[in-house]
């Protein structure tokens, strides 16, 4: 206890002090004092380091399970490896689909900041890439799922990994392990929710899981450096075509790892660890079958059995999917009627168009496919109405850098939309007036929608009623 | 520096990786909390303990006491390990509904209107689904206890011989 407590050093005497001091210079008391407040509490850190864990979980025999290890925790670690990358990517792009840099209107997270700073011109080539990208988006997010829980399960011991904080290192490690389990599953869950239009989340989807992805994804790429190299070794410490001629009876734990995943006492295996990855295979594979129809459609749509849009909401011309029904975002058949004019601003004096009049103008077509953020598309769809251009060319204004579309829809999220030069210039873009040989359906945006190669379906506008076009 | 470093407990780029990914968490969450901070923090710290602290023990809770229950029977019968074929069906129906459960369940509202199409499919095309998982599984389990029997037979022949 005093082995803190050192004799002077040669040479420095105690000088002789006035009597108010006790006899002590002060300086060397307070000294002391501190030596002796860091002794204690490392004397204490000592022994809350070698306090026994608790009972129950903190306790490394209990968990029994057999199968769990560095190994499967790999496999599972590495699907997502590649996973996780693939949903980031497809989400950014997502995002950079919506053309937020032309304005707020198109603009969920206008805060974003430095999150934006890979934000670029979204093309109209080819006309079915947002199809692509949030269709990958969105049923690989389902596939992934049953990974992450397994992956979850897998690690479950070190959530309760005693002595809980061995150094300042070890505690930000768990900080950030923390940010990336509830990351992700905050990113899933918002995402799964959305889609289902379960819109019980404390906001707009757009902010939430858009935040919510940065925060995701600085937690996995400190997660990634940091155990990349043990998922190597494990990966390599067994190889994969031996288990997977491993069966249950021939199963044995893995040799005792640093990390504590192995089981202390295993209890017999029940399954293998081939059985465990087949496992949660054909649950990705059966949320593949159920989900996937939606987004390639066509023959397949049927085939998504639990998926929110598998089913035709109507039959003949207008029978494809709907995003949003008239009804639900407040469109009524009067706003629709006969009284509805086209405003097309540019140069001059606006013109204002009845529907007739619109139909009178040459006709032009296009295949395009409508294309929801929330996974699902349409199959090219056969529009007719007027190019983009040639309503920016009547408007005085044949090289418009953007236009201002603009919906009879009561004031809400996307009830304006503002399009990009290049969208307006493609000569598929067009403001179509009918759709498969039919006039629109009130649901499919009757009178007149904005239809635009690659364009995510909320920014192809429906109950359109004034163009702005500007340089 | 290294007796900083060995309080620390780690290397020097250990630190620098946490500190750059909490410096782009910090920027994300302060946007992210903009707005009902206490809800979306309830909804973050709920995300993080939803399956480890919720989920997790329920299935291992299940999965548990489907070991149990079985376990004093008299084995008078050659058996196969049935567990596995209660597992992986209730596994990839439990998996089904824990994905769509809003549709299933009908419980999301802004649905119909929105869609035009009706919720009512869901509970049926799941309930079947399970049905047929549970089926098949049984099947499989059924056709894996003759074979057995019907090894079980042909090794009694053989240790009887002549009979």
């Amino acid at each position: 206890m005093n082995g803190d407590e050192r004799p002077p050093a040669p040479g420095q005497d105690r000088a002789p002090e006035p009597a108010r001091h006790g006899g002590r210079h002060p300086w060397r008391s307070v000294r002391k004092a501190t030596a002796d407040a860091i002794a204690r509490a490392r004397s204490t850190a000592r022994r809350a380091q070698e306090t026994p864990p608790p009972p129950g979980p903190f306790r490394p025999g209990f968990w029994r399970s057999p199968i769990r290890g560095p190994w499967l925790t790999s496999v599972f670690g590495l699907v997502l490896l590649f996973g996780i990358p693939v949903m980031f990517v497809t989400g950014a792009l997502s995002y950079a689909a919506y053309n937020p840099g032309l304005g707020p209107l198109n603009d969920q997270t206008p805060d974003k900041g430095l999150l934006g700073f890979y934000l670029f011109d979204w093309p109209t080539h080819p006309y079915w890439l947002y199809r692509l990208t949030q269709g990958v988006h969105v049923t690989l997010g389902v596939v992934l799922l049953p990974v992450l829980l397994a992956k979850l399960w897998s690690v479950i011991p070190k959530l309760f990994s005693w002595p809980p904080l061995r150094s300042l290192a070890h505690g930000l490690e768990r900080l950030s392990l923390l940010l990336l389990v509830g990351g992700a599953v905050f990113e899933f869950v918002t995402g799964l929710f959305n889609i289902q239009l379960f819109y019980i989340f404390p906001g707009s989807f757009y902010t939430l899981h858009f935040y919510g992805a940065w925060v995701f994804i600085a937690a996995f790429i400190v997660h990634v450096c940091l155990k990349s190299g043990r998922m190597v070794r494990a990966l390599r410490s067994r190889g994969l075509l031996a288990e997977l001629r491993t069966d249950r009876a021939r199963t044995r734990p893995e040799p005792p790892d640093p990390d504590g995943l192995v089981a202390v006492a295993p209890a017999a295996p029940t399954m293998s660890r081939r059985g465990a990855v087949g496992m949660v295979g054909a649950g990705s594979l059966a949320l593949l079958v159920v989900t996937a129809g939606q987004s390639i459609g066509g023959a397949l749509r049927g085939t998504a059995l639990l998926a929110p849009h598998n089913r035709n909401p109507g039959t003949g011309p207008n029978g494809f999917q709907i995003n949003k029904t008239a009804a639900s975002v407040g469109v009524t058949p009067a706003l629709t009627g006969r009284a509805w004019r086209l405003e097309v601003h540019g140069r001059g004096p606006a013109l204002v168009l009845t529907r007739e009049q619109l139909l009178a103008i040459r006709q032009r077509a296009a295949a395009l496919p409508i294309a929801c953020v929330e996974g699902w598309s349409t199959e090219d769809q056969h529009w007719s109405g007027l190019r983009l251009a040639e309503l920016a060319a009547m408007a005085g204004l044949p090289e418009a850098g953007s236009v201002l579309v603009e919906s009879v829809q009561p004031p809400g999220p996307y009830s304006s939309v503002i399009l990009r030069g290049n969208q307006i210039h493609d000569p598929r873009a067009l403001l179509a007036l009918r759709v498969n040989g039919a006039d629109l359906s009130l649901d499919h945006g009757y009178p007149a929608r904005v239809i635009v190669p690659a364009n995510p379906g909320v920014n192809n506008t429906k109950w359109v009623h004034r163009l702005t076009f500007r340089t | 520096m290294a007796r900083a470093l060995r309080w620390y407990g780690a290397n020097p780029l250990h630190l620098l990786v946490l500190l750059c990914s909490f410096a782009l968490t910090a920027y994300a969450c302060v946007r992210l909390f903009a707005v009902r901070p206490v809800e979306v923090a309830i909804w973050l710290v709920g995300a993080a303990i939803l399956h480890d602290l919720i989920l997790l023990p329920l299935y291992s809770l299940a999965d548990l006491s489907a070991l149990s229950v079985l376990r004093h029977r008299a084995e008078a019968v050659p058996k196969a390990p049935w567990i596995n074929h209660l597992r992986v069906p209730a596994f990839l129906s439990g998996l089904l509904l824990l994905v769509w459960f809003p549709l299933v369940l009908g419980i999301s509202r802004p649905y119909p209107a929105a869609t035009a199409l009706t919720l009512d499919v869901y509970l049926p095309r799941w309930l079947i689904i399970t049905a047929g998982l549970f089926g098949v599984s049984a099947l499989t389990y059924a056709l894996r206890l003759r074979r057995l029997r019907r090894a079980a037979r042909a090794v009694e022949r053989g240790a009887r011989p002549g009979r």
